[in-house]
């Protein structure tokens, strides 16, 4: 791993080079001078759109740089991240190098290798935002982690996501606590769970989260996939699932299309169990109606996988002050609290709170407990994602086993 | 500039449509350079051809595409056929313009809330009835076969079916037909189906051939309502397309040349069944058969149509009552409580997309009108028949939009237009113009010449007459005809959102966004939205012509008669 990415270094950091006369980028290192490009610029933020809670942060982050930077702020609200892929690789496939339509992008996982492997993204720059230290990376490297690849730079932190369970408490009193746990209670409970139909983002990470519960081969997870070992380390996986597919909703002839769409079946009575990336995802839906007071989260026994999701810059945004500026405030104190709370939208924070200053950390202190959302130390048993490669492997063996029905 | 208006139409058109296809055919052969691949090869279609279900995909969209078509034509012909001009009939007549303006996808978000297992059907009779406390785990919605799907788009696809054939029939001179018919001893609806029919369908067949091939490359409606293991083939292509995996936009490439032999398919396959139909049919339109069946056309006629409106209705309030709903769950009839908590939320977000939904509507839709009438009134004072390369107006109608619309993004980066408005509105107007034209065209063309032949022998210059005589008669179904463009403009997400980069936000670009959350009632709150605006351009092209004080009479004759 290491030699092939100070290898990747280098190469980014020739190429950075080679290119920077003809677009003179900022210099991150110089932050001064990158406010000062900043001032005046418009920057486009692609970032998914589908929550009207994350719609409505975004929507107070852009009146803050308005206000502070001068710098307006555009959310491009997208239907899937991938999309924002395709269209910087659309843009230099016509060779639209330094105009770019994209200034930022909200990313993780394997569209950030993706974008990385085809040297689509602008860097490294993270490092370099004044407020990335309140991180502490040393002692948090998940922040400079993404699928078990380093970000090297090429992402800042944003927000931690992590699998929560959710059910009626009102109707189940012992909720599955493994994976394990789940088949059984499926077969006492037909039809009342399932998850999203690969290659949905929240379905892929249940198949992750099986297979490191149910594979005694977990190192190998962490590294590259290797097409001799894969048959030998999914197996139990595969296994598992034919044993608990008939046991799911629709027969498991038919699969909810997003993570989001099990919390309406979940409001609907289809589902007694779901789960979702979101910690406070099921705290909310009651809040907005849509699930009943007696929803309850909590993470399995053996921890849940959990992840950090960043922003980036495409290599031919022509704002890249202004998006390393947004980057910046997005991990300051007053941004990264009111996304944690609740109120507006409930997105863990990145910074190692107990290491601010106290006026900072006050910031962070919530009101009441929402008795739907998680206890305060149940996150605390984060599993690590695999190597994003573990990801598309998986896909394509599910589809072929269970993409016709 | 009259004569190069035709011109100006096809270039507009034809090359956006060429050019994405290029673009997409390049890479569907293994010509990607940024990839890596200069070669031409044939690897993308290997890796198509494994994928699993292509198979299916392919059948789904084949035939959900076919049987919308045919279920949906059916439904119009029979209920035109035994439409009496009886209070109902009229009633369900007006129902087509709202039916028309609500969108795709709201109709599919609303239809299947209506029929979902846990849906507004079961409710209605649950548990007093079924006995159902929970909703039955039942396969209703995204069913393998796309059940689901067909029965959305003939929702869909009947009223605009509907609306071309209602803007075909005064032509006929159906009235006078009928007579004859009834005179020699035929039922009023054996009488409609063999002497009214066999010319009306010639008139509607381009909107049939239109609709198959929009119903066999649907995204929307097909993610909602399609089935899922596997999805229908344009869904899986919009996946590919997007899949961060990049060397999968060479498989994606090639899927889209495949969506358009699919697409070709169906339309060849169409045309065979109409071949086969017209063998068949005349033996039956000769036979003397005079009362047959009529009650039975009649009563499935009616019934036929209504049930296709009361289901489309019934999603629309499905939707309403989402918006407002509080708490609201299984077997509930109705929300435990109302709020108007999504409503408010939504507000402050709603300002710019509509601003711009309206824009390009308007803008889209006017240059549309405006070419068609040129291009129409061209043909007219050159007294041409329709040319035969008209037909390729309706080349982006024709052409699947997933097919293009990813080449055309590169083509246009190529030719270095940054993705920005006035790209969003070139786009829509490929989309728009066919319709308003098809629309439009065949009123124009049966406009009575008399009146501006007494125009002119009084001296008045074409120009004039044009202003002050055709286009004075002219303006209701010109009007229609830009309510349909408008609602065409408003519905698109595709074109929008790729042709624009994200950054021209518009009603339906929100609605489709924010649909990836599934949060039905922000969902409700939206589509309502989306088709709020198109039936205003509907009820404004009602409205306008009688404010305006339009005379109704559109041929001299029977003002000297009357």
């Amino acid at each position: 791993m290491k030699p092939r990415s100070a290898l990747a270094t280098a190469v980014a950091l020739a190429l950075v080079t080679l290119t920077a006369p003809a677009v003179a980028e900022p210099n991150p290192q110089e932050w001064e001078a990158v406010l000062a490009d900043a001032d005046g610029q418009t920057v486009y933020w692609n970032a998914w759109g589908g929550d009207a809670r994350t719609n409505r942060y975004i929507a107070w982050v852009a009146e803050q740089m308005q206000e502070n930077y001068n710098v307006r702020v555009e959310h491009v609200k997208l239907d899937d991240t991938s999309s924002a892929v395709a269209r910087v690789l659309g843009e230099q496939q016509a060779g639209n190098d330094s105009e770019g339509s994209i200034d930022l992008i909200w990313i993780n996982g394997e569209n950030f290798a993706a974008m990385r492997e085809q040297n689509l993204l602008f860097g490294p720059f993270a490092e370099s935002l004044p407020n990335f230290a309140l991180t502490y990376p040393d002692e948090n490297p998940e922040v400079v982690t993404d699928f078990t690849l380093p970000t090297e730079g090429y992402e800042s932190p944003w927000g931690k996501a992590q699998i929560t369970f959710y059910y009626d408490s009102a109707q189940i009193d012992t909720p599955p606590q493994s994976i394990e746990e789940l088949l059984t209670w499926a077969k006492a409970h037909p039809g009342q769970f399932s998850y999203p139909r690969i290659p949905d983002f929240t379905g892929s990470t249940f198949l992750k989260q099986s297979l490191i519960e149910l594979t005694e081969q977990d190192d190998a997870l962490y590294a590259p996939v290797e097409d001799a070992k894969f048959e030998e380390i999914t197996a139990p996986l595969w296994a598992y699932l034919d044993e608990l597919h008939p046991h799911l909703w629709r027969s498991g002839r038919s699969f909810p299309d997003s993570g989001p769409n099990l919390r309406t079946l979940m409001s609907d009575g289809e589902l007694s169990l779901a789960f979702s990336f979101y910690p406070t995802d099921a705290a909310v839906a009651v809040m907005e109606y849509e699930l009943p007071e007696s929803v309850r989260g909590y993470v399995l026994e053996d921890g849940t996988l959990g992840n950090v999701h960043f922003v980036a810059i495409p290599y031919n945004s022509p704002h890249t002050a202004g998006a390393m500026a947004l980057a910046n405030f997005l991990l300051s104190p007053e941004a990264q609290a009111q996304k944690q709370s609740l109120s507006m939208w409930g997105d863990r924070s990145v910074l190692a709170i107990q290491q601010l200053e106290p006026s900072d950390q006050a910031l962070f202190e919530q009101g009441d407990h929402h008795p739907s959302a998680l206890p305060a130390d149940a996150l605390s048993s984060t599993l690590a994602e695999p190597h994003p490669s573990w990801m598309n492997a998986l896909q394509e063996a599910w589809l072929e086993r269970y993409g016709v029905n | 500039m009259l004569r190069l208006a035709p011109l100006l139409i096809l270039a507009l058109l034809v090359i956006p449509v060429t050019a994405g296809l290029g673009m997409v055919l390049l890479p569907a052969f293994g010509y990607l350079p940024v990839l890596g691949s200069e070669q031409a090869n044939l690897s993308a279609w290997q890796m198509l051809f494994a994928q699993p279900g292509l198979g299916r995909s392919v059948t789904v969209s084949f035939v959900s595409g076919l049987a919308s078509t045919a279920l949906a034509l059916l439904i119009v012909v029979l209920f035109l056929a035994a439409s009496q001009g009886t209070w109902l009939d009229r009633s369900l007549r007006r129902l087509v313009s709202p039916l028309l303006a609500i969108p795709h996808a709201a109709v599919a978000f609303g239809f299947a809330f209506l029929i979902a297992p846990s849906g507004l059907m079961a409710r209605l009779i649950s548990p007093w009835l079924s006995g159902w406390e929970a909703p039955p785990d039942a396969l209703i919605v995204n069913d393998p076969w796309g059940l689901a799907l067909t029965f959305g788009l003939v929702l869909k696809e009947a009223p605009f079916l509907l609306l071309m054939s209602l803007a075909a029939l005064p032509q006929l001179q159906a009235e006078q037909r009928l007579r004859l018919a009834r005179s020699l001893g035929y039922a009023p609806t054996l009488a409609w189906l063999k002497v009214v029919l066999p010319s009306l369908y010639p008139l509607i067949r381009l909107p049939v051939y239109a609709v198959i091939a929009y119903a066999t490359s649907v995204v929307d409606m097909a993610l909602i309502l399609g089935p899922r293991l596997p999805p229908t083939l344009s869904v899986s292509i919009l996946g590919w397309f997007n899949d961060p995996d990049l060397t999968r936009r060479f498989m994606a490439s090639a899927a889209a040349v495949l969506q358009l032999g699919v697409t070709l398919a169906a339309l060849i396959s169409w045309w065979l069944l109409e071949q086969l139909a017209r063998r068949l049919g005349q033996r039956w339109l000769t036979n003397g058969e005079r009362t047959r069946g009529d009650t039975a056309v009649r009563l499935i006629g009616r019934a036929g149509f209504s049930v296709a409106s009361v289901a489309a209705l019934a999603a629309l309030v499905g939707l309403v009552l989402f918006s407002v709903a509080g708490f609201w769950r299984f077997p509930e009839l109705l929300p435990q409580s109302f709020t108007v908590d999504h409503w408010q939320r939504s507000a402050s977000m709603l300002a710019g997309p509509l601003a711009n939904t309206a824009l390009i509507a308007l803008l889209s839709t006017g240059l549309a009108a405006v070419l068609v009438v040129a291009t129409l009134e061209n043909e007219q004072r050159q007294q041409l028949h329709p040319t035969r390369s008209l037909w390729l107006l309706y080349l982006p109608l024709l052409v699947p939009q997933i097919a293009f619309l990813y080449g055309l993004v590169v083509a246009a980066e190529r030719w270095g237009i940054r993705p920005q408005m006035a790209l969003v509105v070139a786009g829509h107007l490929l989309f728009v113009l066919p319709y308003v034209y098809l629309s439009l065209a065949e009123t124009y063309r049966r406009l009575d010449p008399r009146w501006l032949y007494i125009a002119q022998s009084l001296g008045v210059s074409r120009r004039r007459a044009f202003w002050r005589v055709r286009l004075p008669l002219i303006i209701a179904p010109l009007l229609t005809s830009v309510a349909v463009g408008l609602a065409v403009s408003i519905g698109q997400y595709l074109p929008t959102q790729l042709l624009g980069a994200g950054r021209v936000p518009t009603v339906t670009t929100e609605a489709v966004a924010l649909a990836s959350g599934s949060n039905r009632r922000l969902i409700g709150v939206w589509a309502i939205v989306q088709a709020g605006l198109p039936l205003l351009g509907f009820m404004l092209a009602i409205a306008l012509p009688r404010w305006l004080g339009v005379p109704k009479r559109t041929t001299p004759t029977t003002q000297s008669q009357g």
